[in-house]
């Protein structure tokens, strides 16, 4: 087996030439900058980080360069890159009331405080190709802009329900332990904490899959998007040598907040519960994906049945990262030369044992 | 733990105050800070205490946005620290990886420092950063204002006449 492997070394470095050429492209073609990547292709820029788990724009768009546009390999490259790096230190929780709005909508309340502001969205686009794009040299549509800014701070909607007790709250029980997937392994049961960063970073397209199930007879809900937010936020952290917080970063992120009716229980009255979305960058729909599958997976917590995929915490949180997924699924094209000998060996001798078996049945039977 | 004394008995209104300018060059465009601190601080003498190194800050966010910390993402970050002549140490830490700002940021914290060159670096350096970033949160923010939906002007079919 091991002539095998050698044998290959010069294959390995020609499929390494070959991948560049085809990454390339057409040389008499300019080639892609990562500016323009981060520029003009925002939003897979975005999944990376957030599936990466790395906000650094100018990585995700080197990492999709180079894996071609698949996210999910850029996704890997970005996760391999940030092990080589320290950590230094662990931010202040971000406050999302305090966020630059630059889409915020609610689909509970018409006329909610800050208003309903649409940003930049496809939802009210007809989803026809737009043969104007593939012109080049053309000046594109700019935004317009209102005479005055939004309000400094847009209250979330979900805080605005508090005082009347219709909607569960959300409070920090001063648990300062909190739990970090980049180091320690995934355990059962999980904690909320556990599960929101396993979500933060699970594959958009599992996740969407999920919630779309919880929709649909696997896991009953009936969401509202309490509100939907896009914008920055800023990161603090409290260096050891200052000993007092400072900003360091302006991130963009997109949190989702829903709202699902609960009947209560025999010690909790009927009330609104929540689920809650996350991610770094432009994702909406994965922070609602996400919020959806946060509600599903609380259902222990709430007393109901665990009887569907999504609120099977272990299937979740076992199987929503791509990097892990794709590491297994991918190594079955790997030399398994003997393993499958092995087998083929077993299963001629299985087959071998079986016609001598048949043949003394038929004997006996013709007896 | 460098220069760690001082700066924990530092008064509260000078704390706030370093907070404050540390923010506003942190979040800086990194060719605006440049562009703006390259003459004044060229001939400013220093020692690197820590050269600019890149690393992870864990980036945390609250369930529901006001319960449990959890852990939501890591982002690049550029730390250095600079000791000027007079002894005085300056910290700077930029998202991402550009560690020339990261630098040009720890000998600006230390030149604010230095009683005689205040004024001089917070007006020529911090406020015009300052101004700048707000000027940009201002004209995104009226882009977006653009995109609020105004339901008082929505006219009912019936009741136009």
């Amino acid at each position: 087996m091991y002539v095998a492997v050698k044998g290959g070394e010069q294959a390995i470095l020609n499929t390494h030439k070959m991948i560049s050429e085809a990454r390339r492209g057409d040389p008499a073609i300019a080639e892609l900058t990562l500016t323009q990547i981060s520029e003009q292709l925002r939003l897979a820029v975005d999944r990376v980080m957030a599936e990466g788990s790395v906000y650094d724009r100018e990585l995700a768009a080197l990492a999709l360069k180079q894996a071609q546009g698949d996210a999910m390999e850029a996704i890997f490259l970005l996760r391999a890159y940030r092990t080589t790096l320290p950590r230094i230190a662990m931010s202040e929780p971000v406050d999302t009331s305090r966020m630059t709005i630059r889409r915020r909508i609610s689909a509970t309340f018409k006329d909610v405080p800050g208003g309903q502001v649409l940003g930049p969205t496809y939802d009210y686009t007809h989803r026809l190709l737009d043969f104007e794009l593939a012109a080049e040299g053309l000046e594109r549509v700019r935004a317009t802009s209102a005479a005055e800014p939004l309000e400094e701070n847009v209250p979330r909607v979900v805080d605005l329900l508090h005082h009347e007790g219709v909607l569960q709250e959300d409070n920090d029980d001063g648990n300062d332990e909190v739990f970090d997937l980049t180091r320690q392994p995934m355990s059962f049961p999980a904690g909320r904490d556990q599960r929101l960063q396993s979500l933060a970073r699970a594959d958009e397209g599992f996740l969407l899959g999920l919630a779309y199930s919880t929709t649909r007879g696997y896991g009953f809900n009936h969401p509202f998007v309490g509100e939907l937010r896009l914008g920055e936020v800023t990161v603090e952290i409290v260096p050891e040598e200052l000993g007092f917080p400072i900003a360091i970063a302006d991130v963009t992120v997109t949190e989702c907040q829903m709202i699902n009716s609960f009947q209560g229980t025999a010690e909790q009255p009927p009330q609104f519960t929540r689920g809650y979305g996350l991610t770094f960058g432009h994702n909406e729909g994965k922070a609602m994906s996400m919020s959806l599958v946060d509600r599903s997976l609380r259902a222990r917590e709430l007393g109901e049945d665990v009887r569907h995929p999504a609120q099977n915490e272990e299937f979740v949180l076992s199987h929503a990262d791509n990097v892990e997924g794709n590491g297994l699924i991918t190594h079955y094209k790997l030399p398994h030369y003997v393993d499958f000998q092995a087998e083929l060996q077993l299963v001629r001798q299985l087959r071998a044992e079986y016609e001598a078996a048949r043949a003394v049945q038929t004997k006996e039977a013709a007896e | 733990m460098m220069n760690s004394r001082t700066e924990v008995h530092a008064k509260p209104a000078a704390i706030a105050q370093r907070s404050d300018w540390l923010g506003v060059l942190s979040r800086s465009v990194p060719g605006e800070l440049k562009a703006l601190a390259a003459d004044l601080v060229s001939d400013v003498a220093f020692e690197r205490l820590r050269a600019p190194s890149v690393g992870l800050v864990m980036v945390r966010g609250r369930a529901g946005g006001t319960g449990n910390v959890f852990n939501l993402g890591e982002m690049t970050v550029t730390r250095a620290s600079v000791q000027l002549t007079d002894g005085t140490v300056g910290h700077g830490y930029v998202q991402g990886r550009d560690k020339q700002q990261a630098e040009l940021t720890a000998i600006v914290d230390a030149l604010l420092q230095q009683p005689k060159r205040h004024d001089e670096i917070k007006s020529k350096i911090i406020e015009p950063l300052r101004q700048n970033a707000e000027a940009r949160r201002i004209e995104n923010s009226r882009k977006a204002a653009s995109t609020k939906v105004d339901f008082f002007t929505m006219v009912r079919g019936e009741n136009v006449a």
